[in-house]
């Protein structure tokens, strides 16, 4: 604390002097805290000796980062559709829409991995999370990296590399927290009980493993001063390029996926009350997914002084995609074989049934846009931007939540959730919000790309590139209401889990029992 | 070592080992007797004992 101060006094610029007097402030609201928590008492056995405080703080948090996130991001939505909303220069959509994308992914995606990871490793190994309160260390320092990296974007901090936008120092931070994870779930793993270890933990271990060397080559900089937000990249040019993407495709890889199909691969099972479909399939859904993804990011590249060889080979490699992520969808799906019936009966199954569904959508629309020349349509336009956020709000946010109703009521100890008719509520306004935002998206990008490349008889572009931006206008509004009904979904599940820690338990009518079959006479 | 010698080695050598490793585990999950191996581990998240409550 006294540290930040220092650096705060010493700064060589203002935005910098403003972020590490954030700091201090949260080390010192922190240390407070910490001073007035009453000293833990020796000997508390817990129940089987599970360290479950870190989950039951983080699954609190994932649902209010979730409202974070998706409210800025709705009001990302409301500036493009409204540029008069740019309140500047802090709230500028340049400024905004940074914030958004890391609020969902690492504050809403990073706290809901780090939370079920801790409690999956825990029940399928057997064994207590290793390293003491290291893991507690784990969980408030990335809480830490979040506001940071938070109001850094809205003091106008960035390295301007999309979703590494944080500064060389919130990085070091980062780097040094995820290391204490990388101990944490390793030595849970190595201590475990269980002979062999559960696939789950395979896609968190890979998750883990894959982000720590994709962060530390991807913010490799150099601070102009020690005491200044400001560094330059260790690479250039086009190697910077291709650095930048290789680091943002595998996010998206083994962040918002191989992490994500490891929270698919317990809590799927866990509510259908059935094992995985194939468990020898998870296997090569595994090692396929991570032998191939690493090499798709060129695709961001296409018709750029990217190498074309290199181009060729991210396309490539994106397209062999297809199959471990389809085989990953129909592992999935068909762990309710026999067992259709729940879709009906339970609204989490439902739940973690449309993210596997979205999983398979999303990961099928993702190669086909790596096709060079689909590419040369769909690039820069929105129809990128209604891809990410079917693949986000459909598969990362619908098994997040799905995660999340089932662990708040045995976290806490509940019957059952506040609210069963409340969860398929956040289902229909979840899905029918995404389904407007990609069809919109989808209407949206054709349109626009189609104006870009429209020429006359005699050579000469039809359409200013303003004249594309005023026909979004419709469809940005549409856009926006799709991701108010997605909101509205997240505030009845903050609402439900809410009540459910409260220990209330809604009268309502229960959802409809499986139906009594009459054997056949 | 430059550019050019260290990216034929990439896409040849470097190539064949990846590939090596993911049929060794397609053969090795595939192997006979594994299945029952296969059958047991898919078991492990139900096995739990730590259940408080089951949300229905």
């Amino acid at each position: 604390m006294v540290g930040a101060f220092i650096m705060s006094a010493l700064a060589v610029d203002d935005a910098f002097r403003i972020h590490m007097g954030i700091l201090t402030l949260i080390l010192g609201i922190g240390v407070v805290v910490a001073m007035r928590l009453p000293a833990p008492v020796e000997g508390v056995a817990h129940s089987a000796g599970y360290m479950d405080g870190p989950v039951r703080v983080g699954s609190i948090l994932t649902v209010f980062w979730g409202i974070i996130g998706f409210t800025v991001g709705l009001v990302a939505a409301l500036q493009l559709a409204f540029p008069e909303l740019n309140f500047g220069p802090w709230l500028n959509f340049g400024r905004i829409r940074p914030l958004h994308t890391s609020a969902v992914i690492f504050a809403f995606g990073g706290t809901a991995l780090i939370t079920t990871s801790f409690y999956v490793v825990q029940r399928t190994t057997r064994a207590r999370l290793f390293g003491g309160d290291l893991a507690w260390f784990v969980f408030w320092g990335y809480q830490l990296f979040i506001a940071l990296a938070a109001t850094g974007y809205l003091l106008g901090i960035t390295q301007s590399r999309e979703y590494a936008e944080p500064e060389w120092y919130v990085d070091l931070w980062l780097t040094v927290v995820w290391v204490a994870y990388l101990v944490v779930f390793l030595g849970t793993l190595l201590k475990r009980k269980e002979p062999h270890i559960y696939v789950a933990n395979w896609f968190y271990l890979a998750f883990i493993v894959t982000v720590a060397l994709l962060h530390v080559v991807n913010n490799l900089a150099v601070p102009v001063s020690f005491f200044g937000s400001r560094s330059y990249s260790l690479f250039s040019g086009v190697q910077d390029a291709l650095t930048q993407w290789w680091y943002g495709h595998n996010a998206v890889g083994f962040f918002l996926t191989a992490g994500f199909l490891g929270m698919m691969y317990y809590f799927l099972p866990k509510q259908a009350e059935r094992p995985v479909y194939s468990y020898r399939l998870s296997i090569i859904h595994f090692w396929a997914l991570i032998f191939l993804y690493i090499w798709a990011g060129p695709h961001h590249l296409h018709y750029t002084a990217l190498p074309d060889w290199a181009q060729t080979l991210g396309m490539v490699f994106s397209i062999m995609l297809w199959m471990p992520s389809w085989g990953g969808m129909i592992n999935g799906l068909m762990t309710l074989r026999g067992a259709w019936d729940k879709m009906r009966t339970d609204p989490i199954i439902r739940m973690m049934v449309i993210a596997v569904a979205f999983y398979g959508m999303s990961t099928f629309e993702g190669p086909v846009m790596s096709i060079k020349s689909v590419n040369a349509l769909s690039h820069y336009t929105d129809w990128t931007i209604g891809h990410v956020h079917s693949g986000a709000l459909g598969w990362v946010g619908m098994i997040s939540f799905g995660a999340i109703y089932f662990l708040v009521p045995r976290l806490w100890g509940r019957e059952r959730l506040y609210s069963l008719r409340m969860v398929n509520w956040h289902f229909w306004l979840a899905t029918l919000g995404i389904v407007v935002y990609a069809a919109v998206m989808w209407v949206s990008g054709i349109m626009q790309g189609l104006m870009w490349r429209e020429y006359d008889s005699q050579g000469f572009l039809v359409y200013s590139f303003a004249e594309s931006v005023a026909a979004m206008h419709p469809y940005y509004v549409m856009r926006a209401a799709g991701g108010l009904l997605y909101l509205a979904g997240g505030l009845v599940m903050a609402f439900n889990i809410a009540m459910t820690i409260a220990g209330r338990v809604r009268t309502e009518r229960p959802m409809p029992t499986p139906a009594q079959l009459q054997p056949a006479e | 070592m430059d550019y050019n010698t260290l990216r034929h080695f990439a896409d040849s050598w470097g190539l064949v080992y990846l590939f090596v490793i993911f049929l060794a585990v397609a053969v090795y999950i595939f192997r006979p007797g594994a299945k029952k191996a296969a059958i047991e581990a898919a078991q492990i998240p139900l096995r739990d004992t730590d259940e408080r409550v089951d949300s229905k």
